[in-house]
């Protein structure tokens, strides 16, 4: 394959640059299936504690670190070894978090218990608690890493978070059970989806009004299965990609007009997904069909499906 | 709960900023919260105990779903100026009339109601214009049908809703030959008609019926296991070759003896067995952990169907104060019936209204005992405006006129 070559030259001229990992949290096993990405090998699955869900790993690589939402922690590994490192206190039953892009603090959102809580990742130490919405859940940080948004999934808001001060300064209210925030590489736009409303929001975080709310339609499919998830955005803004959940696949959307472009069949309840660092890739969790799928992010198209462990939530690839 | 923790990290930031500020709600300027008042209104009548010990009625059935909703209309209503309130007031048949005049006399607009569908109506038709019902117990398709009231809506699933849910499920297994069993009561008979009119539109066929009579206190099953296990078997036999035996026992008097007492070796659907319902406990897709989570934790134990029929009804109103930024009963309740209102219900999909009996449209669980084994509308079964209106009376059939 032509990616497989290009990446052998890529290593061959760089020291040596590891193959891009994939990993992919299963949330009713109870561990983390590692996939190398240039052969879509499963290299291993690794026990990572209860019911694992967000999966995020450090700009540098080093700590890998998963939501234990039943052990109410966040499990940090070795991404190399898959042996755990250490925890971090996380607030009752953490869902999904993001990291600061500096690297710290993490930002968790907790399900339960209404509140997002800031963990220093040197420290090891929790640096406060922000009441938000109901079942919080989408987390999401500004390119400046100066802004980081929480989505409440029963309060229908995208919660817009001071990164320092840890204030809330603007609620944007958005459509049914707001699951996932992801802002352009920019910084000019912020994409909310909405799983039970089936839209995805695009809010201009400057001045946080709506600019752009999208609906999707694929024929043939009911419009109540269309239930938008994960969000990501390639860097140079051009596309949006979003998990339509048990519609099975992924929608296309060009990331100026904000018109859908492209469905992209994948497997069964598709929830999140991530690109390779070349951006080259995407992997997308299914759920339901205990698989991910390989997209090919220039032509559009599925690649290949590989089985993981029982149903996928998260993934997160290794920076290079 | 945990209190807030401050170290290092907050005290190199912009000074004066602490992370407890963070506390503050964002509420438009310094003004009151808006206050959005509401009631629960339980009418309980004197009822034999059911069959299992482990289907007594909580202190604070219904209650409980309430209370949760009014905690997560809070929780959303610190970011809009808002806050809601539900007292909570249990009656007798004999005094729901005088404790609804109450609840009226302190202006209050909105009522949860759970009771039966004879005093559903009766205090329906007391309220008037004076306030919007929510019905979020009884089943009967007549409230919903001749004797429908534009003043109520049904958070509770209707018969017809719940057979339907049924009777696609027992057709996609290609089940198709039913022995129906109902009580005696005016609500089996009900729903028995339920369970015929879902055969009729689905394709099944009703090879018998059969009335189990519920002879008061000397009930049959009053005697446990001993009695039943020579009697159910004598009563079911001789039966014409059925699929499965559907039961409409709504009063808990015969059904969840039938399993395994059947003449024949086969299963059995209804009341008991595989149970059609708006909710059950076990339920853990679409988020659903999280809200078994934050009941339970509330209010220490397992949810029932009269807790989630309230709380949807709850957020519902809060939904509406939240769209609307408003706390007007009149804006409520007009967004409420109106094409644009949605809210979500932990099922999967987004539940609104259908206009033309106020009924809201759900999907039903069908149920056995410890798990979630399907949930109807099944997908076979199509639909020109909704999947969900497969399910219970829709629009051309509708008697309701309002």
């Amino acid at each position: 394959m032509k990616h497989a070559l290009a990446i052998l030259l890529l290593t061959t001229a760089a020291t040596p640059a590891l193959a891009a990992k994939v990993y992919v949290s299963n949330e009713k096993g109870n561990d983390v299936t590692v996939i190398d990405g240039d052969t879509f090998e499963v290299l291993g699955t690794y026990p990572v504690g209860n019911r694992p869900r967000g999966i995020t790993i450090s700009p540098d690589g080093k700590e890998l670190y998963v939501c234990a939402s039943d052990d109410d922690l966040v499990r940090v590994f070795d991404p190399e070894t898959m042996q755990e490192l250490h925890t971090l206190p996380s607030g009752p039953d953490p869902e999904l978090f993001v990291l600061h892009p500096s690297g710290n603090p993490l930002y968790i959102a907790n399900e339960d218990d209404n509140l997002v809580t800031v963990v220093d990742t040197q420290t090891h130490k929790m640096l406060a608690e922000i009441p938000v919405g109901v079942e919080p859940e989408g987390m999401g940080v500004s390119p400046d890493g100066k802004v980081v948004i929480n989505t409440s999934e029963t309060t229908n808001m995208a919660h817009f978070i001071d990164a320092e001060t840890f204030q809330i300064t603007a609620n944007v209210l958005v459509d049914s059970r707001p699951r996932f925030a992801q802002f352009s590489d920019d910084g000019s736009k912020l994409f909310v989806s909405a799983e039970i409303g089936g839209t995805v929001t695009v809010i201009d975080p400057a001045t946080q009004e709506i600019t752009k709310v999208i609906d999707f339609d694929i024929p043939g499919v009911l419009p109540e299965a269309i239930q938008p998830v994960g969000v990501r955005v390639t860097a140079d803004g051009k596309k949006v990609f979003v998990a339509l959940g048990p519609a099975n696949r992924v929608a296309v959307i060009d990331g100026e007009t904000l018109e859908v472009t492209d469905y992209i069949l994948v497997g069964q309840r598709v929830w999140q997904l991530a690109f390779t660092p070349d951006q080259k890739h995407l992997y997308t969790t299914n759920g339901n069909s205990n698989d991910v799928t390989v997209i090919d992010v220039a032509t559009n198209t599925a690649l290949k499906s590989i089985p993981v462990g029982q149903q996928p939530w998260g993934v997160v690839v290794a920076p290079q | 709960m945990r209190s807030i923790v401050t170290v290092s990290l907050v005290s190199c930031l912009t000074a004066g900023a602490l992370p407890a500020a963070a506390q503050a709600p964002a509420a438009p300027g310094a003004e009151a919260p808006q206050l959005v008042r509401a009631a629960v209104l339980r009418v309980d009548k004197p009822a034999l105990p059911p069959i299992s010990r482990l289907e007594v009625a909580p202190e604070d059935l219904g209650f409980a779903g309430a209370r949760l909703a009014i905690e997560d209309n809070d929780t959303t209503g610190r970011f809009m100026g808002q806050d809601f309130e539900a007292v909570e007031v249990t009656a007798t048949p004999e005094t729901a009339s005088a404790e609804l005049d109450a609840i009226l006399g302190q202006d209050i607009r909105f009522v949860v109601l759970l009771a039966d569908e004879a005093t559903t109506l009766a205090l329906a038709d007391q309220a008037g214009d004076r306030a919007l019902i929510f019905n979020a117990a009884a089943r009967g398709d007549a409230l919903r049908g001749a004797d429908c009231r534009a003043n109520l809506i049904h958070t509770a699933p209707s018969h017809a809703m719940l057979a339907d849910g049924l009777a696609q499920f027992l057709m996609w297994k290609r089940w198709p030959r039913w022995l129906l069993v109902h009580g005696s009561h005016p609500e089996d008979i009900a729903l028995a008609d339920a369970y015929r009119r879902a055969a009729a539109k689905f394709g099944a066929q009703i090879v018998e019926e059969r009335v189990f009579e519920d002879t008061g206190g000397a009930r049959r099953t009053d005697s446990g296991h001993v009695q039943v296990q020579q009697q159910l078997p004598v009563f079911t036999q001789r039966a014409p070759d059925y699929d499965i035996m559907v039961t409409a026992d709504e009063h808990g008097v015969f059904a969840d003896w039938m399993p395994y007492h059947t003449w024949d070796a086969r299963l059995v659907a209804g009341s008991a067995g595989l149970v059609p319902r708006s909710w059950h406990p076990a339920l853990e897709a679409w988020g659903a952990t999280q809200f078994q989570n934050r009941f339970e934790k509330l209010n220490v134990r397992p949810i029932r169907e009269e807790d989630y029929q309230a709380w949807v009804a709850l957020r519902m109103v809060g939904e509406a104060a939240t769209q609307t930024r408003s706390a007007d009963p009149d804006t409520l309740k007009q967004f409420m019936l109106s094409e644009d209102f949605q809210v979500a219900g932990f099922k999967g999909q987004k539940l609104t209204l259908r206009d033309w009996d106020h009924q809201l449209r759900q999907p039903i669980l069908l149920t056995t005992g410890l798990v979630t084994t399907s949930v109807s509308p099944q997908d076979q079964y199509l639909h020109q405006v909704t999947a969900l209106d497969t399910l219970g009376i829709d629009r051309p059939e509708s008697a309701c006129k309002f």
